[in-house]
């Protein structure tokens, strides 16, 4: 893909070494926000945000209630108008990029009553591939049931999506996007409302994705987790508080100017985190 | 008498010809009106799925005024020519579509809901069509026009061109629907996501939406403008009962459209002077009552039978169960086996004590177990037979398994987990046992393992 790039942009040949190599290093960069706004009939709910997300890690969204998480990922997917800024996708726009991307939307977000198993919801995910007016084939179906085995739920292939548990519901979204092989993923709150055993298998595959290079934006709420399960985290509030290595930018300071006065929850987590974890 | 007789002959007479395609118009109107039912079930299926129901009434009755300027202008510009059918329905196509757009720019740039949105339009355009209508019948030929067709519906009035119409619509639907139809189904299950994968969810829409404005519009005549809805809704609601799958779904729901139309047009036909529309729609909703009944996979008896067996199996279960419990005690573990189960009698009010069953429930607990010659009753109490004692130690085992399960899967305090376990040991099955039981390789060599906790009213429990 990076090497494609150059070539069809064919470099001039007078130009510096250091500028193709600049463009190498832009279409490296998985994701790429640069100075977003977005509003709401004219209300603004994201402002200024300028982020690039590296390759091969997991980056956790942190930030409290109507922080803008959600709208952020949309905004990045095109699904909300921005009033200012861009974002580039390895280097170019979202809709030439598509496949490389994979996006999980929240449990929440559709009707599980819908008339279709599992494997539907699964393969839904292959529709731009098998493209316009074809059918769904073996072979996507078998596809569809690798990326179902690699979230534990191939024994629940031909099961109708209602009659499977919150967590199953949310690991069939997951394999839903996984199923495109995809480069960048966004994942909408995976871990809400879920069991451990759903948790549990959530954090294998984001940690296999992770190994294969790839990388995974994830909209995160329990901030016990975050040390444990991300290795870069944007702290969002409307404006981004801070963004980074884990390490260095989940800090208590930090995580008090994202969620201004809710003292109480935090001084309970730092505590906490202050205790050595015995369970 | 012989009058009484006479009709209710003619009337047969009438029947038997209906049924027998004895008359060209008959066989015309049926064809077309069944191909119309075809394809209103199919788009309906999307529609219903996408939770658009009330887009068809906004469609249908949105037509109105379209029908009444076009009959204006048309007799305006040549007398007489206002009656034609396919400027009629040109007429109405149009004022469908500014109806429809209306509500899809309400919803997109305005705050108003959904529901709000429709029900204005509507509501702005059946008045304006009424209000047009009193034009009309002020006209010459307004009163002759037919068009209080559009309204009420006349099946019977279809002629053999506006069949060549209808069936080349639902043939056009109906391959539309097959083409589109991962599409439309990503569309309706969900939209956020076709959107960011790339689909032109607005475009789908729109195709969606087309579809159901010409189905309604060809269903005008024959069902009129204030049912067509319910034909467009009721097929799928009922299909939804008979099956958990999409494509399944839509197919039920095409020949359930299918068929209300057929019969609704034999009655009509038998029965001349009730309205067709009417009739068509009352044979769907007696196949909705059928389907709300009896279908397959959420009929109410399916269920209510499914939800019986699986109280029954509970039941007995428990009360085996019981019958282990109370005769556990009186034998070394190791050495319980089926033929030591059977030689115990249990006196009725000592199982009583242990399973804490209401003393009705009990009387037909055990009668049941009787008969399926699972206990048997001596002098002296209940005994178990030999499927009996087999089925008791089998149900006991699982029970403890999943108790164990709970207790060393989750922390769960041991008092509540009996509790809990006679929810969960009548939903497994085979397959999930042989899971559970690797889970718990220690405990399950066969043997049943010890209750993690104490068992009121067992046999040992009066000697202390």
């Amino acid at each position: 893909m990076t090497n494609s790039t150059i070539d069809h942009e064919a470099v001039p040949s007078g130009i510096e070494p250091s500028a193709s190599s600049v463009l190498n290093a832009a279409s490296m960069v998985p994701l790429s926000i640069e100075d977003v706004t977005v509003a709401y009939h004219r209300r603004p709910v994201l402002w200024n945000i300028d982020y690039q997300a590296p390759r091969g890690k997991l980056v956790a969204i942190v930030g409290p209630n109507g922080s803008g998480k959600t709208t952020l990922i949309k905004s990045i997917l095109d699904l909300v108008p921005r009033a200012a800024g861009r974002v580039l996708i390895f280097g170019k726009e979202y809709k030439t990029q598509r496949h490389r991307v994979g996006y999980v939307p929240q449990r929440t977000s559709v009707d599980w009553d819908f008339p279709v198993s599992a494997l539907d919801v699964v393969a839904m995910g292959l529709y731009r591939k098998i493209g316009w007016f074809k059918p769904v084939t073996h072979a996507h179906r078998e596809t569809a049931k690798q990326a179902l085995d690699r979230v534990g739920m191939v024994d629940f292939a031909s099961r109708q999506i209602s009659q499977l548990s919150g967590g199953q519901q949310q690991r069939v979204f997951l394999a839903r996007a996984l199923v495109q092989n995809a480069d960048l993923y966004f994942m909408d709150e995976p871990f809400a409302g879920v069991d451990a055993a759903t948790e549990r298998a959530i954090v294998d595959i984001l940690r296999s994705l992770r190994e294969s290079g790839k990388t995974v934006i994830v909209v995160h709420h329990d901030l016990q987790t975050v040390h444990e399960y991300f290795d870069e985290v944007m702290l969002l509030n409307m404006r981004l508080i801070a963004a980074g290595p884990t390490s260095d930018v989940f800090t208590t300071e930090n995580l008090r100017k994202t969620y201004g006065g809710k003292l109480a929850l935090l001084d309970q987590l730092s505590e906490k985190m202050a205790r050595p974890r015995n369970n | 008498m012989s009058s009484v007789l006479g009709v209710v002959d003619s009337m047969l007479e009438l029947l038997f010809r209906a049924i027998t395609l004895r008359d060209y118009n008959t066989r015309i109107v049926l064809g077309g009106t069944i191909l119309l039912g075809i394809s209103s079930g199919l788009v309906g299926t999307f529609l219903v799925l996408r939770k658009r129901a009330l887009a068809a009434d906004v469609v249908s009755h949105s037509a109105l005024p379209g029908i009444a300027i076009a009959f204006l202008v048309a007799e305006r510009l040549s007398p007489g020519s206002g009656r034609s059918s396919s400027i009629l329905l040109i007429g109405a196509f149009v004022s469908s579509l500014l109806g429809m757009g209306m509500t899809m720019c309400i919803r997109r740039w305005t705050r108003i809901k959904d529901d709000a949105a429709l029900a204005i339009v509507l509501g702005l355009f059946f008045g304006l069509g009424m209000a047009l209508f009193t034009v009309v019948q002020r006209t010459a030929t307004g009163n002759a026009a037919g068009l209080q067709h559009f309204i009420f519906g006349k099946a019977a009035s279809i002629v053999a061109a506006d069949v060549w119409l209808i069936a080349e619509v639902s043939a056009v639907v109906t391959l539309l629907c097959c083409a589109l139809f991962k599409e439309l189904s990503l569309l309706c299950f969900d939209e956020e996501f076709a959107a960011a994968r790339g689909y032109h969810t607005f475009v789908l829409d729109g195709t969606l939406t087309l579809m159901a404005v010409t189905v309604t519009l060809i269903g005008l005549q024959s069902v009129g403008l204030l049912l067509v809805v319910a034909l467009l809704l009721i097929p799928p609601t009922a299909a939804r009962f008979w099956t958990h799958h999409l494509k399944s779904m839509a197919l039920i729901a095409a020949a359930i459209g299918g068929l209300s139309c057929g019969i609704g047009v034999l009655l009509s036909a038998a029965f001349p002077r009730l309205a067709a529309g009417a009739v068509i729609v009352l044979s769907g909703a007696a196949l909705f009552v059928l389907s709300l009944l009896f279908g397959r996979s959420q009929g109410l008896w399916p269920r209510w039978r499914s939800q019986r067996e699986f109280e029954h199996k509970i039941g007995r279960s428990d009360l085996l169960r019981a019958c282990f419990e109370y005769i556990e005690p009186l034998f070394n573990i190791d050495e319980i086996n089926a033929r030591k189960l059977q030689s115990v009698s249990i006196p009725p009010s000592r199982l009583l004590n242990i399973g804490h069953w209401p003393e009705s429930h009990f009387q037909r607990l055990t009668a049941s177990a009787e008969k399926s010659g699972l206990l048997r009753f001596s002098s002296e109490g209940w005994q178990l037979t030999m499927d009996g004692a087999v089925e008791a130690m089998n149900v006991t085992r699982q029970h403890r398994l999943w108790e164990l399960y709970l207790l060393t899967q989750t922390d769960l305090d041991p008092r509540l987990v009996d509790r809990g376990a006679d929810g969960i040991e009548h939903a497994l099955d085979s397959e999930q046992l042989a899971r559970l039981e690797g889970l718990l390789s220690a405990a399950s060599d066969q043997r049943i393992p010890p209750s993690p906790h104490v068992i009121t009213g067992a046999a040992n429990s009066d000697s202390t």
